[in-house]
């Protein structure tokens, strides 16, 4: 079907093995290069996955591996693989599907609470690299997770693309929470596919943050809520400068009795840059509830936000509702810093920090402040 | 004593009209100016001008703290020069707290510790609990009024605009407001300009003189009680005829 570990680079043990650059660029994504923090960590370096372990501690908590191992050692994972996202949806499922380079398969096991974080570092080196990994999660019934994704491309590549399949399985009473971080750069291609399946009282939080300049992402991650009482929500945080184009999505669909969904977005469009923010909410069932929220500011007179909410309701009793809002910073908020003893440079960077605010991502406080020092970062370079 | 502030025939024209005309007021270090006026005589408009709120253009006249002339200065530089306001309808942002203020107000960078002083303050106005929200974003009205005043107090001002900070506040908290405002007052030869409709904060601090701004100009200086008086006997209308009356003499 595949074969193992073609072009492969040298596997590695941990973090410290890598060259210094890549690991200060891995950690602008918040990954930990010492790991004290977290339960385990994975590493994807261009086309290969260089290593996948558990912290000590952790084990028989956890599971992870490169995705194409754990296909060969466990016989019931096809049941999993391509079963959300369709393999035949798009020329980059297609590609990621043929051109298959591992990815990270991680398994949270039954009533497992896991304390710290797990890590997965998808990293690209190489001129001209064309990533395609494929990712499995499994949130066993009554597990506890934070899964943090880290993407990123060393500053100095021409060109490269990156194509992400994931999927995420959340089993009876699981809390799953993933938050991808990407770092890319104007010569970055970037397609994730994700898909998520959420069971009876399980909940899956998916957060999303990207700050930095990409050439092209596009992305729309979809979530079944089939469970009883099942709870999605999709956060994201979004900063466009110069020619970026952002079409970021997500879509859920409430099936189950009582689910509910709450998708919430804050972009923002500098410079020449185009946002696409969209949100599909879909359901035929009247006990669930859901809103879609999302927020645009806009920094100059060339930058594009275009915010494309849209609700699906189908049957009576069905709760829905939308917000979407774009506009420039408001004079009279920068005036009311600025009357405070701020310069107007000052106080608009106040005002972004705050616009991205973290807060809509309900981390813990040692993922929330990495995010923070970076939305930091972004407004004050502003 | 010394010459703090000075208001000098200052108008100012919206649009071509007129919200402000020929202004004059000077204001000595230690003592504080209040003023009444009903509801649109340009109040508010005076202090936003004088604080260089950007809206209000002077079209005539001069602004000079401590001998310097601030007229065309920026509200952040005006704010750092010593001046301060507290706003009748301070705004609200979201995303940015109200600890986030206090730091601004205090000339500190957000991973600054406030002082043990400046802590003491945050609970002596009773807004130890609301730190965390974002300014003024669902604050009660009196709300609002203490930490409209507390931003200004840390700010440590020579100039304090104060723009009916005892309107809608309980009892307890406007002496505690009242107080506090004097307090700092004497003890860093500050001047407040004290906008007011009751009259109420003044039985906490030590006001000298007053003034009432009627029809975009000032009418009358007296001392605040006798004005006070006279307004509750007979409204504004009364300052006008004893206005006319005066011009006739
Ligand atoms: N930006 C503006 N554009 C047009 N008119 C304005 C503007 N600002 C103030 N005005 C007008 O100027 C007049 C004075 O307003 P101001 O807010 O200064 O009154 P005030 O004395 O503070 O009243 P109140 O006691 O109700 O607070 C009002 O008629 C108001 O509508
Ligand atoms: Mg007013």
């Amino acid at each position: 079907m595949f074969k193992m570990h073609e072009k492969k680079n040298k596997r590695i043990k941990s973090f410290k093995e890598l060259p210094g650059d890549i690991t200060r660029t891995a950690e602008t994504v918040g990954i930990e290069e010492t790991e004290k923090r977290r339960s385990g960590s994975f590493l994807q370096l261009d086309e290969s996955a260089l290593f996948a372990r558990v912290i000590g501690r952790f084990k028989g908590q956890i599971e992870i591996m490169d995705t194409k191992d754990a296909l060969e050692k466990y016989d019931w994972l096809h049941n999993y693989y391509w079963k959300l996202v369709d393999m035949d949806k798009d020329v980059y499922t297609k590609k990621a599907e043929k051109e298959f380079m591992g990815g990270y398969f991680l398994r949270i096991l039954p009533g497992e609470k896991i304390q710290f974080p797990i890590q997965s570092c998808m990293y690209i080196s190489k001129q001209r690299c064309k990533q395609n990994v494929h990712n499995i999660i499994i949130a066993e019934p009554g597990s506890e997770a934070q899964i943090i994704t880290g993407c990123a491309v060393s500053r100095d590549i021409k060109a490269a693309e990156h194509i992400g399949i994931s999927e995420f399985y959340v089993k009876k009473g699981a809390r799953l929470t993933s938050t991808m971080i990407h770092n890319w750069s104007m010569e970055t291609k970037v397609r994730p596919r994700s898909a998520a399946l959420v069971e009876d009282n399980a909940s899956f939080m998916s957060n999303y943050v990207i700050l930095n300049p990409v050439r092209d992402l596009q992305m729309s991650p979809v979530a079944k809520c089939i469970g009883k009482n099942s709870v999605v929500r999709f956060s994201s945080l979004l900063h466009a400068e110069n020619k970026s184009l952002m079409d970021v999505g997500s879509r859920v669909e409430l099936i189950g009795d009582g689910s509910r969904a709450e998708v919430i977005s804050r972009a923002i469009a500098k410079d020449n840059s185009k946002i696409i923010v969209r949100g599909v909410m879909q359901s035929e069932n009247p006990t669930v509830k859901a809103h879609l929220e999302c927020s645009g500011l806009l920094l100059g007179s060339k930058s594009t936000i275009h915010a494309i909410p849209e609700l699906l309701a189908t049957g009576e009793g069905i709760d829905m509702s939308h917000e979407a809002a774009v506009g420039k910073i408001a004079e009279k908020e920068i005036l009311y810093l600025m009357s405070r003893g701020l310069t107007r440079d000052e106080a608009t960077a106040l005002i972004i920090r705050g616009f991205l605010d973290t807060r809509i991502l309900h981390l813990p406080s040692s993922l929330d402040n990495i995010i923070r020092g970076l939305t930091e970062k972004v407004a004050e370079g502003l | 004593m010394y010459n703090i502030l000075e208001i000098k025939n200052l108008s100012v024209e919206i649009n071509k009209k007129k919200i402000l005309r020929n202004i004059n007021i000077t204001m000595w270090g230690g003592q504080s100016y209040v003023m009444f006026g009903p509801n649109g005589s340009g109040k508010t408009s005076l202090l936003m001008t004088v604080m260089g709120m950007p809206g209000y253009p002077v079209k005539k006249g001069k602004i000079i703290l401590e001998n310097k002339d601030i007229t065309k200065k920026t509200v952040d530089e005006r704010a750092r020069l010593g001046m301060g306001i507290a706003f009748q309808l301070p705004q609200e942002i979201k995303g940015v707290k109200l600890i986030d203020m206090l730091k601004i107000s205090a000339g500190k960078k957000p991973n600054q510790e406030l002082s043990s002083d400046e802590k003491k303050l945050i609970k002596k106005f009773m807004l130890d609990e609301m730190l965390d929200r974002d300014v003024n974003l669902d604050f009660s009205g009196g709300e609002k009024k203490r930490a409209e005043v507390l931003q200004l107090l840390f700010m440590k001002p020579k100039v304090l605009l104060l723009d009916e900070p005892d309107s809608g506040v309980d009892l307890e908290s406007l002496k505690m407001i009242g107080e506090e405002i004097q307090r700092y007052i004497e003890k860093n030869n500050a001047s407040a300009l004290v906008i007011t409709h009751q009259g109420h904060i003044l039985e906490h601090m030590g006001v000298e003189k007053a003034c009432v701004l009627l029809k975009n100009t000032i009418y009358c200086y007296n001392e605040p009680q006798k004005i006070l008086e006279s307004i509750r006997k007979n409204g504004y209308k009364g300052c006008l005829r004893c206005m006319k009356r005066r011009i006739k003499e």
